[in-house]
C-alpha cells in the first residue's frame, strides 16, 4: 500500500508544483496578494507531498518491503537499520527523490521566510516550482522509486558496501542540501532579471550561505570518506565525480564574495547574477556526470541514456532560459558605484577572477576526456599532475590576497596601513616558514611555502578576531572562515609532503617499520557483523617491547552482496595520523599490509569544519542583526558623485 | 578618453592577458598530463611506446595470479584476444579476482611487461568498468547483456 501511496504523493506533488509555477510568476508582473497566497500554500503543499512520499519509500526501505523494486535491488534485512535508511538514497531513484525533498525544502523556506520585494520572492518560488515540475516528470517518467516486482521476491539483493558507511550515509544528503541550495540562488536571479529588483543579492544571501555551508561540508565528508575507506591513505583524487561538487563550491565562494560587493555598494551586480546562474548549472552538469553513467565510479548507479538524455534537455533549458534572461535583461539591472583600484571591491575582484579561473581548470580537465571520447574516441583520463600544475597555483595566488580583502576600505582603501595593520601576520608566516625548515624533514620548497601561506591566513584571522570585538558577526566569520583555509592548506601540504608509506607482506609475529611507529603483526581472526563476516588483522603497535596499542583493520565480506571491502584502522594523535590497511592474503597465515604515517592529516576536515562554522556564524549573525540596508544609500551617493 | 575609461581598458586587457596565460597552460598541461587508455590487444601488437604512462584494462586472465616474492604480485590482463603480464608491487583491491574487469595504471618496460602503479577494481560484480567493456568489444569478445 505505502508504495502506491508514494506514487500519488508524487502526482499530487506535480499537480502542486505547477499550481505553485503558475501563482508564483503571476505574481512577477505584478504584486498579487492572492496569487502570492496560493504559492505559498502550493509550496508548502509540495513539500507535505513530497515528504509524504519520501516517508513512504523509507518505510518501505525499514520494513523491507521487497514487492518495491528499488528496495529489492538495493536493501536487504541482514542491514543494519541506519544502512537500511542510507539506502533510500543510495540509488538513483531514491536519490532523486531527495533531490525533490531537498528543493521543496528550499521552496517553501523561499516562500515562507524569503526577504526581497513580494514580486521578487513570487518570482523566486514560481521558478523553484517550474524546477520542481521539471524534476516531479524526470522522476515519474524516468525513474519512479515505487515500482511493483511481482512476485516479490525473499530477500533483496543489498546495498554496495562501499555505500555502507556513516561518512557515506550523510554525504549525499549534505551534498544535495548544497546543489539544491544553489537553485534559490539561481531562482532569485533568474525573478530578479524579470523583475528589474536590484536588491537581489541581500534577499538570496541566507540562501548562498545555506548552499555554501552544505557544500563545504557534504566535500569534506566525502573526501574523508575516501580517505578512511578507499585504503590508498589519500584525500583528493581529482575524480571527475569529485571534481563535480568541487566546482559548485568555487563558483559558490566567489558568489558570496561578489554578492557582498552587490550587497554593499551595488558594485558587480550583473556579475554577482551570473554567477548565480553558472553555479546552479554546475550542480545540474554535477548531477548529470554523476549520475548519467558516463563516468565509472561509486557514484554512477545506472547508466540509462533516456535519464542521461532527460537531464541534457533538463540543463539545456535551465542554462539556456536564464541565459537568454540574462542577456535580455541584465542591463535593467546595471550601473554600480564605480570604485578605486586599492579598494576592497578590487580584492572581492580578483577573487572572483582567481576562483572563476581555478574552477575553469577543473571544468577542462573534468570535461575534456568526455568530449575527446564523444568526437573521436580516444579514451584518455586527465591526471592529478594536470590539477597540482594548473589548478594548485591559481589557488596559492588566491591565498595570498585573502589577508588583504579584509583590511580595505569600501571604494577606497589604504594599501600601506593594510598591509603595515599585517605586519605581525607576516612575522607569523616567517616563523612558520623557519619552523618548518629548521624542524621538520625532508626540507620541501612547496610545504615551507604552504605553512608561511597558512600563517599568513591564521595569524590574519587571529588579528581580526581580536582587534573587531564588538564588530559586526560577519566580520568574525570570514575570519574564521579564512582561517579554516589555512588549517587545511596545513593539513594538505603535511600529508603530501611529509607522508611515509611501507608496504610489506608480514606472517604471524613479524614486525614492519613505518615512519617512527614499529608494528607487530599478530595474526588474522575471522569475526562477525551485522552483515559480513571479516578477517581482522591484529597489528600491535610496540613502544619499546611493550604493546602500547592494537590495530584492527579488516577486510570485510558481505554476503548478500557478494562483495568485499577493506576497513582501514586509523590511529590519529591529532597532529598525525598511523593508518593500515590489510591487503590480500598471501597463504600460509601471511599477508600483504599497508600502512601510512600521514602528518597533520586530521587539519584537512578540520579546516573545512572551522570554514563551515564560519559560515553558520555568518547566517545567525545576519538572522539575528538584520541591519539596514546600505545599498541604497550607498547608490545615491554614488550617483550623486558621478 | 578618460582615466576611468582608461582605467577599464587596463583592467580588461590584463584580463585578457592572464585568461591567454591560463589557457595556453591549461592546453600545455593537459597535453602533459592525459593518460590514454589501451587494450591488451594495442600493447600487444606494439601500438604503445615503451615508458609511456598508460591505463590497461581487459579482465584477470584465469590461472595468471601469481603472488611474491614480498609485497609483489604478477598476474596478466587479457581482452580475449591478447594478454599481457602485468608486475605490482602493492596491495591489491578486495575486489581484485580472477575472471574479473580490472583497470591498471602504468607502463611498459623494455621487456614487453607491464609495470603497474596502481591497480583499480573497486566496483562490485556486476559492474564493468566502461573502459573494460570498450576493451572487450573492439576484441569482440563482447557478449551484449553480459552485465
Amino acid at each position: 500500500m505505502t508504495g502506491e501511496l508514494g506514487q500519488v504523493a508524487l502526482c499530487f506533488a506535480l499537480a502542486l508544483s505547477l499550481v505553485m509555477a503558475g501563482a508564483g510568476l503571476a505574481g512577477v508582473r505584478q504584486a498579487n496578494a492572492a496569487a502570492r497566497g496560493i504559492a505559498v500554500s502550493a509550496t508548502l503543499g509540495l513539500l507535505v507531498f513530497t515528504a509524504l512520499a519520501f516517508g513512504a519509500l523509507t518505510y518501505a526501505y525499514v520494513t523491507s518491503d521487497f514487492s518495491i523494486q528499488t528496495v529489492a535491488n538495493n536493501s536487504n534485512t541482514l542491514k543494519p537499520l541506519i544502512y537500511r535508511i542510507s539506502g533510500v538514497w543510495g540509488n538513483h531513484e531514491g536519490s532523486m527523490l531527495l533531490w525533490l525533498l531537498v528543493l521543496a525544502l528550499y521552496a517553501a523556506l523561499v516562500a515562507l521566510l524569503g526577504r526581497g520585494g513580494p514580486r521578487l520572492t513570487s518570482g523566486a518560488v514560481g521558478l523553484q516550482g517550474l524546477l520542481a515540475v521539471a524534476f516531479l516528470l524526470f522522476i515519474l517518467f524516468t525513474s519512479t522509486p515505487f515500482l511493483r516486482l511481482d512476485p516479490a521476491p525473499f530477500e533483496g539483493a543489498g546495498l554496495n558496501p562501499l555505500l555502507q558507511d556513516i561518512g557515506l550515509a550523510l554525504h549525499p544528503p549534505m551534498l544535495y542540501a548544497g546543489y539544491v541550495g544553489l537553485s534559490a540562488s539561481f531562482a532569485y536571479a533568474a525573478a530578479a532579471l524579470m523583475v528589474g529588483e536590484r536588491g537581489w543579492a541581500r534577499a538570496a544571501r541566507p540562501f548562498m550561505l545555506l548552499a555554501w555551508i552544505a557544500l563545504t561540508c557534504g566535500i569534506a565528508l566525502g573526501s574523508w570518506w575516501a580517505y578512511y575507506e578507499l585504503g590508498w591513505g589519500g584525500f583528493w583524487f581529482w575524480d571527475p565525480v569529485e571534481n563535480a561538487s568541487l566546482m559548485p563550491w568555487l563558483i559558490a565562494t566567489a558568489l558570496l564574495h561578489s554578492a557582498l560587493a552587490t550587497e554593499r555598494s551595488g558594485a558587480f551586480r550583473t556579475w554577482s547574477l551570473l554567477l548565480a546562474i553558472t553555479g546552479f548549472s554546475l550542480s545540474l552538469i554535477g548531477t548529470f556526470l554523476v549520475r548519467s553513467g558516463v563516468l565509472s565510479s561509486v557514484h554512477s548507479f545506472a547508466s540509462d541514456p533516456a535519464r542521461g538524455f532527460f537531464i541534457m534537455v533538463l540543463i539545456a533549458l535551465a542554462i539556456g532560459g536564464a541565459l537568454a534572461l540574462f542577456a535580455l535583461r541584465a542591463h535593467t539591472l546595471q550601473g554600480g558605484a564605480s570604485f578605486e583600484p586599492v579598494s576592497r571591491e578590487t580584492t572581492l575582484l580578483l577573487n572572483n577572477v582567481f576562483l572563476v579561473a581555478a574552477c575553469a581548470c577543473v571544468f577542462v580537465g573534468t570535461l575534456y576526456p568526455l568530449v575527446l571520447d564523444a568526437v573521436s574516441g580516444t579514451k584518455i583520463s586527465v591526471g592529478p599532475p594536470y590539477y597540482a600544475l594548473t589548478f594548485a597555483p591559481i589557488f596559492f595566488a588566491l591565498l595570498l590576497l585573502v589577508p588583504l580583502g579584509p583590511r580595505l576600505g569600501w571604494k577606497r582603501g589604504d594599501l600601506k596601513a593594510a598591509w603595515r595593520a599585517l605586519y605581525p601576520a607576516l612575522g607569523l608566516a616567517g616563523v612558520a616558514a623557519l619552523a618548518v625548515l629548521a624542524l621538520i624533514s625532508p626540507r620541501t620548497v612547496t610545504a615551507t611555502l604552504a605553512f608561511a601561506v597558512a600563517g599568513w591566513l591564521i595569524g590574519a584571522s587571529l588579528l581580526d578576531i581580536r582587534k573587531r570585538k564588538g564588530a559586526r558577526a560577519s566580520a568574525f566569520a570570514a575570519a574564521l572562515a579564512h582561517a579554516g583555509l589555512g588549517v587545511t592548506l596545513m593539513g594538505v601540504a603535511g600529508t603530501t609532503a611529509w607522508r611515509s608509506e611501507a608496504l610489506e607482506v608480514l606472517g604471524p609475529g613479524q614486525t614492519m617499520q613505518v615512519g617512527p611507529y614499529i608494528l607487530r603483526f599478530d595474526g588474522v581472526a575471522r569475526v562477525e557483523g551485522p552483515n559480513y563476516i571479516a578477517d581482522q588483522g591484529r597489528l600491535a603497535l610496540m613502544d619499546g617491547g611493550k604493546v602500547k596499542a592494537m590495530l584492527r583493520p579488516e577486510q570485510r565480506f558481505y554476503p548478500a552482496e557478494n562483495q568485499s571491502v577493506s576497513d582501514t584502522a586509523i590511529r590519529t594523535t591529532g597532529l598525525r595520523d598511523l593508518y593500515v590497511a590489510l591487503g590480500d592474503d598471501r597463504g600460509q597465515g601471511r599477508f600483504a599490509i599497508r600502512a601510512y604515517v600521514s602528518p597533520l592529516a586530521p587539519f584537512i576536515w578540520l579546516g573545512g569544519l572551522v570554514m563551515a562554522l564560519g559560515g553558520i556564524l555568518s547566517l545567525f549573525g545576519r538572522l539575528r542583526l538584520r541591519a539596514p540596508a546600505p545599498e541604497d544609500a550607498a547608490e545615491s551617493q554614488a550617483q550623486a558623485a558621478e | 578618453m578618460n582615466s576611468r575609461k582608461k582605467r577599464r581598458l587596463a583592467f580588461v586587457l590584463a584580463l585578457v592577458a592572464a585568461g591567454g596565460v591560463l589557457a595556453a597552460a591549461v592546453i600545455y598541461q593537459l597535453g602533459q598530463n592525459t593518460m590514454y587508455f589501451r587494450s591488451p590487444t594495442d600493447v600487444a601488437t606494439g601500438q604503445v611506446p615503451e615508458g609511456v604512462a598508460f591505463r590497461l584494462g581487459g579482465l584477470v586472465a584465469a590461472g595468471s595470479v601469481a603472488r611474491g616474492p614480498g609485497a609483489q604480485v604478477r598476474f596478466a590482463v587479457s581482452d580475449g584476444q591478447h594478454a599481457v603480464p602485468v608486475t605490482f608491487k602493492g596491495v591489491l583491491p578486495a575486489l581484485f579476482r580472477e575472471g574479473q574487469g580490472v583497470v591498471t595504471l602504468g607502463a611498459v618496460n623494455g621487456t614487453g611487461n607491464f609495470i603497474a602503479t596502481e591497480v583499480l577494481a573497486k566496483h562490485d560484480e556486476k559492474y564493468m568498468p566502461p573502459e573494460v567493456v570498450e576493451s572487450l568489444k573492439r576484441s569482440g569478445h563482447w557478449k551484449e547483456g553480459e552485465q
